[in-house]
């Protein structure tokens, strides 16, 4: 099976591992992300007052490369997901602003893509039931917080799942035989783009998130978003470097967790290995490969 | 806070113009607070977000417009899913802070960013930050 892929830029400049451990470990599975052959940034944040037309041009421009690549497109950054969700989600419902930028962009037939994260592909295509099949490193004994953030739940109309109680996480990790905690913060906000202007209420934002997962058992957090990931590894930085706290939360995508589980290995994946990445815990549940040869011959 | 309602009753030009640039109607509004339950900023907000939309329908334009609420809102959209009467506040929100943009506030100067962070942010931060908060 193939599909559409929009991976977006910051999955091309500083997150490149979860762009290549995606890849990677959807390829185990027998899929193949085919990138789109022409896409641009898709601006990041919906534009969410009415007026701003020209705030869906750059979306509109992704969805009108996807529409062209057969009708579908995945995305695995929550930003980019959500964007082109509601863009599309606008542009069909909104017939002034689709005419518009339809001229605009010179073009017709916009609002009939389909936007799936890449989360929604691996329940709805590939099916959980079949990434269980594929295991090959089980991560029994292995507690991961699943975190939403804001972006993979809300508004309801672009949500991947219930925007108050949502599963799709945790069933992803449950196929991996990992253990999923359950932890209140799983769909707070982690501070956003407040990363730029007031770092100070970021850290306080997402060390909330991450006392909160540590408090109800979490080993691992992991994330589909390259900004939550920012925001919460510098300011998990900032909080053991300001107010001497010993425990450490690594957090990683859930493309890596899942190639892991698919046999891949961590250089691979791009999974650090030291105190701040996943390593240490890993290493401590068996779950490190020099710990457990291939083929499982520990 | 003093607030000075006139015989006529509050101005309406300043509610109307946010109703024309959010496209929310602000008398769906009946101050339940559960915007400002959900909202993960509002600790750090100097007016509450249900303060937000009251203050708007009263005509407060200088408070809400040099409010701090405005930038700290990060449009998680926490206030949106759990509103009864489905007010969307973020659009509010963005409204306010486009307003503010176009009366020449500026609250993120560009060029004053530090080097470390242009290349060390992910560029969705950037683009993100650049979108609502420079003019």
């Amino acid at each position: 099976m193939k599909i559409p892929y929009y991976p977006g830029c910051t999955l091309s400049t500083v997150a490149q591992d979860f762009d290549r451990s995606a890849r990677q470990s959807i390829r185990d599975l027998g899929v193949e992300l085919e990138e789109l052959s022409k896409w641009n940034c898709c601006g990041t944040s919906f534009p969410l007052t009415p007026e701003n037309v020209i705030g869906l041009a750059g979306p509109g421009n992704v969805l009108i490369q996807a529409k062209k690549a057969g009708g579908t497109v995945s995305t695995l950054c929550s930003f980019c997901y959500n964007t082109l969700r509601r863009t599309n989600n606008t542009l069909k419902s909104d017939a002034g602003r689709r005419d518009v930028l339809a001229s605009f962009l010179e073009t017709d037939g916009l609002g009939d893509v389909k936007v799936l994260h890449l989360l929604e592909v691996l329940r709805d295509q590939v099916g959980f039931a079949e990434v269980k099949a594929k295991v090959v490193r089980p991560l029994k004994g292995l507690k991961v917080a699943a975190y939403y953030g804001c972006m993979l739940l809300r508004p309801a109309d672009a949500a991947i799942d219930h925007p108050e109680s949502p599963k799709i996480f945790e069933d992803f990790l449950t196929a991996l035989g990992a253990t999923p905690v359950d932890w209140p913060n799983r769909g707070e906000c982690c501070g956003s783009h407040l990363a730029m202007s007031e770092t100070d209420l970021v850290k306080r934002l997402s060390g909330s998130i991450l006392s909160s997962a540590q408090a109800c058992g979490a080993d691992l957090l992991t994330t589909s978003c390259p900004l939550c990931w920012h925001n919460l590894v510098k300011s998990q930085e900032a909080i053991l470097r300001d107010e001497g706290k010993e425990t450490v939360l690594p957090v990683i995508y859930f493309t890596q967790i899942l190639g892991l589980a698919l046999g891949e290995g961590p250089e691979a994946l791009g999974i650090a290995d030291g105190v701040m990445g996943a390593g240490s815990v890993l290493k401590a549940k068996g779950l490190w490969p020099a710990a457990v040869p291939a083929g499982g011959k520990a | 806070m003093k607030i000075t309602l006139g015989p006529a009753g509050p101005s309406q030009s300043f509610a109307r113009l946010v109703e024309s640039l959010s496209g929310e109607d602000l008398s769906k509004c009946y101050q339940c607070g559960n915007c400002t339950g959900g909202c993960p900023v509002s600790f750090a907000m100097d007016i509450a977000p249900s303060q937000v939309i009251r203050m708007v329908q009263l005509g407060q334009e200088e408070t809400v417009l040099r409010s701090n609420a405005i930038w700290r809102c990060v449009s998680c959209l926490q206030c949106y899913s759990r509103c009864p009467k489905c007010v969307d506040l973020s659009r509010i929100m963005e409204s306010l802070r486009r307003l503010s943009l176009r009366r020449g506030h500026e609250p993120v100067t560009v060029y004053a960013l530090p080097d470390e962070f242009i290349r060390r942010s992910p560029q969705m931060a950037l683009v993100a930050g650049f979108r609502k908060l420079v003019p």
